[in-house]
């Protein structure tokens, strides 16, 4: 969920994006396997490499790699995504397919879930089809144990053919096995007598039809009989992946275009139409699997999911499904709200303090007055501001929802709400990406990915910036905590804010729904997509690794962006407020300019000047509004909430102003990165501008009514 | 058709049933297979969502949320 370096783009390897061998020196690794076996968790483990990592499917949305090194070897692991089959069905498989089999990869690891093993085995077999160079890694061990699973690694290897490690990557259980036997299969210490698949006499017929002619046209770069299936079974993708990868036009070669259309015209004579092939080589795998798995794998407690039943009948029931989860997003907010003040407040002390000494430094040096108000004013102070008042509800709020995550309740928010977003003629997977929206929307936007259908996922990318990131969140916190808590008294105040910020969230989402269903009925028309959720089993979280790695994670980052993004704008801020023309500021005039489109959206010249100048981050935006109000362009230092409130009141905010900020705040064009994000995955303009367009047009709306509704009834 | 085969949405909670026929096409049916769910799978239904819809299957020990509109395309025969 969160906006690592990975997600956003410094390693992400692209779609068909090929390592480029010549510049790394080392054994490239495949790691494969079903969605939420805890992939990431081994990869990480492995590399040492920080990638996030949660319980859901559909985790890794991109190919990210890292290095480590064994026995004076450099190998490269490369973290393909989750998928249950390597037939193409979705761009994720295609993208996993098309590494196993064009990227040659040295060894391919199948991570597996022992809890969940036969149905895990399907994709090992398939991948055995490709290549030889696997080593199967049965990971969650712990898990099935608990569950009184037994597997028998021994007799699962004997039956595939190549190395089973039963692993427990959370706790580096086997991984030292693992990384041996992937030495060993890398450098071709151990040959691996691979299983091979047999399929119907006519099939296996029709394979030898045509696989003559495939050996001719791939000249032995690739397994043949492998792709002679594939052909028969019409994988367009695979053709295309052919060219791509190999430059092997298969359409162009007659012969090969002959023997295909012989071989099928021989399956159709047989009575095996198109679907009845998939069926039958589906269904010979799914035959293979649950005949190992008797002998390989017995369970001492057929009731072993039972735990999770009963929790799972609490938390998406009729009656209590969406009050706890309303409830739940309540006690977090609740969390961070009450927890983040004093952190605040301690931060700001210790920043102001620093600056107090800059200060004196520039004094001692003799430094002009106007460079100490460019940096220390201007820059350092925006950058002080950004860190005490958004860094701690970030650093709290983070770890709670990585906490759901990892629990695995996340995908039972999806089933609750699927409903909603059917009738919205969106797909249930939408609730994912949302809630990794809230992590940042980049990173949501990233998510959508696991979205199939094109249709449905242009949906997701266009409403995710409806959801909150943790950029806005302080933003909304903050307005809710003077304007809405304001005004109740003490603890009742952050009991209030609390709700109010659950609302906000809340209209978030129902914005989204209403906006799906319209984008559905006119430029996005179509009906939703066959669908299928997996509910993976509850596990108990990490929560020291979670704290400690949110913490540091989030806290980089956002210093990081504060420093890069903050900084200049303080810069910008101050020049545009100390640079007079006609003996007025650059910033009052633009402010003048903005105001009569502010006031009619209950807002005011500078906060709309300050949500544009906050294009490259949320963060920035109340900061810059501070700023601005301030004669001399630069913040005052920050002491608490109520100094806050102070400033905001004097320059003539009413809880009107408040609430349509929070609106707007909830609902206007998505951040730089976010936008820059959009385009890369849509690879079009079209819908970066109608991404950038919908939300800011739902905002101006919203926040018209609301204004004028309330002065219409005299209530502002 | 037999007269004992139902529709997988209307198979009652906590009841299994083996599938019998799968009668969604393209990549619907590939999802399905992907997921174990052949002629003879064993199915559980397990949970239904608050609102009704989807309902959770334990299917080959994993649970898998489907929508009405594709458990309506997969008979089963009740155990």
């Amino acid at each position: 969920m969160g906006l690592t370096n990975q997600s956003t783009g410094s390693s992400l390897l692209g779609n068909g994006t090929i390592i480029d061998r010549t510049s790394c020196s080392g054994f490239i690794i495949a790691l494969s396997g079903n969605p939420n076996v805890g992939k990431s968790t081994v990869f990480n483990s492995l590399t040492g490499l920080n990638q996030h990592t949660g319980n859901w499917p559909g985790k890794t949305v991109a190919t990210c790699y890292g290095k480590y090194k064994y026995k004076n070897k450099n190998f490269i692991l490369v973290d393909i995504p989750g998928t249950y089959s390597l037939m193409a069905n979705s761009a994720e498989e295609e993208i996993a397919r098309d590494f196993v089999c064009f990227e040659n990869p040295d060894a391919t690891v199948v991570v597996t879930d022992a809890t969940c093993l036969e149905r895990n085995l399907n994709l090992v077999l398939q991948t055995l089809e490709i290549t030889g160079k696997v080593v199967v890694c049965v990971n969650l061990i712990d898990e099935a144990e608990r569950k009184k699973i037994h597997i028998d690694c021994k007799k699962l290897s004997d039956r595939l053919g190549v190395p089973v490690i039963a692993t427990n990557a959370r706790s580096k259980r086997g991984l030292d096995e693992l990384t041996d036997a992937v030495y060993n299969i890398a450098l071709g210490f151990v040959r691996a007598n691979p299983l091979q698949i047999t399929y119907d006499e006519t099939i296996e017929q029709a394979i030898e039809l045509i696989r003559p002619a495939v050996r001719e046209v791939t000249g032995g770069k690739i397994n043949d009989r492998w792709v002679s299936l594939r052909l028969l079974d019409g994988d367009a993708s695979l053709l295309e992946s052919l060219n791509k990868f190999l430059g092997f036009n298969i359409p162009d070669n007659s012969i090969l275009r002959q023997d295909l259309k012989k071989a099928r015209q021989f399956l159709e004579q047989n009575g095996i139409n198109a679907d009845q092939l998939r069926d039958r080589i589906v269904s010979r795998i799914i035959s293979i699997s649950e005949e190992i798995c008797r002998d390989a794998v017995s369970f001492g407690n057929k009731q072993y999911n039972d735990t999770d039943r009963k929790i799972d009948s609490i938390l998406t029931s009729k009656i209590f499904g969406i009050p706890v989860m309303l409830a739940l997003l309540a006690v977090i907010f609740w969390l961070t709200i009450a927890g983040a003040n004093y952190p605040s407040e301690l931060l700001a002390n210790l920043l102001f303090g620093i600056e107090d000494r800059l200060t004196d430094i520039f004094i001692s040096l003799n430094v002009p007055g106007w460079i100490h108000g460019v940096l220390i004013t201007g820059t350092y102070r925006t950058l002080a501001w950004v860190v005490s008042v958004m860094l701690p509800p970030m650093a709290i709020f983070f770890p709670l929802f990585t906490l759901l995550e990892d629990l695995g309740y996340l995908p039972r928010v999806a089933f609750n709400l699927d409903n909603f977003f059917k009738k919205a003629c969106a797909h249930g997977k939408q609730a994912l990406t949302m809630c990794m929206g809230f992590g940042c929307n980049a990173a949501g936007v990233i998510g959508c990915r696991i979205i199939d259908s094109p249709r449905e996922r242009l949906i997701a990318t266009i409403t995710n910036t409806f959801v909150p990131c943790n950029g806005r969140f302080p933003t909304l916190i903050a307005l809710s905590a003077i304007f809405i808590g304001g005004m109740a008294n003490g603890a009742s105040g952050s009991l209030v804010s609390t709700l109010s910020l659950t609302a906000v969230v809340l209209l978030g989402i129902t914005i989204t729904l209403v906006v799906s269903k319209i984008l559905s009925k006119t430029i996005l028309k179509g009906l939703p997509s066959s669908f299928a959720l997996e509910l993976p089993p509850y596990r108990k979280p990490q929560v020291g690794r979670i704290i400690v790695r949110s913490i540091l994670d989030r806290t980089i980052f956002v210093l990081g962006r504060a420093a890069a993004v903050a900084a200049p704008a303080g810069f910008i801020i101050w020049i545009m407020a100390n640079v007079r023309v006609g003996g007025v500021s650059i910033l009052a005039h633009t402010a003048g300019f903005l105001d009569p489109l502010g006031k009619l959206l209950g807002m005011d010249g500078y906060i709309i000047l300050a949500f544009i100048l906050g294009l490259p981050a949320n963060e920035i935006v109340l900061p810059i509004i501070i700023m601005s109000y301030m004669a001399s362009g630069s913040l005052i230092e920050y002491s608490g909430m109520e100094q806050l409130r102070h400033i905001l009141v004097s320059n003539g905010w009413t809880p009107l102003t408040g609430i349509c900020v929070m609106l707007f705040s909830l609902m206007h064009f998505p951040c730089a990165t976010t936008l820059w994000t959009i385009r890369k995955e849509t690879r079009s303009m079209k819908w970066t501008l109608i991404s950038f367009a919908v939300p800011t047009a739902a905002g101006i709306i919203a926040c018209f009514i609301i204004a004028n509704a309330a002065r219409f009834l005299g209530l502002a | 058709m037999k007269e004992n085969l139902i529709e997988l949405k209307n198979l009652p909670l906590g009841r299994t049933a083996k599938v019998k026929h799968l009668s969604s096409i393209g990549a619907a049916r590939r999802r399905l297979l992907d997921l174990g769910l052949i002629n003879g799978t064993v199915v559980e239904a397990m949970h239904k969502s608050p609102s009704g819809d989807p309902t959770a299957y334990n299917i080959r020990g994993a649970v898998i949320a489907l929508r009405s509109e594709e458990a309506s395309k997969i008979l089963v025969e009740l155990n």
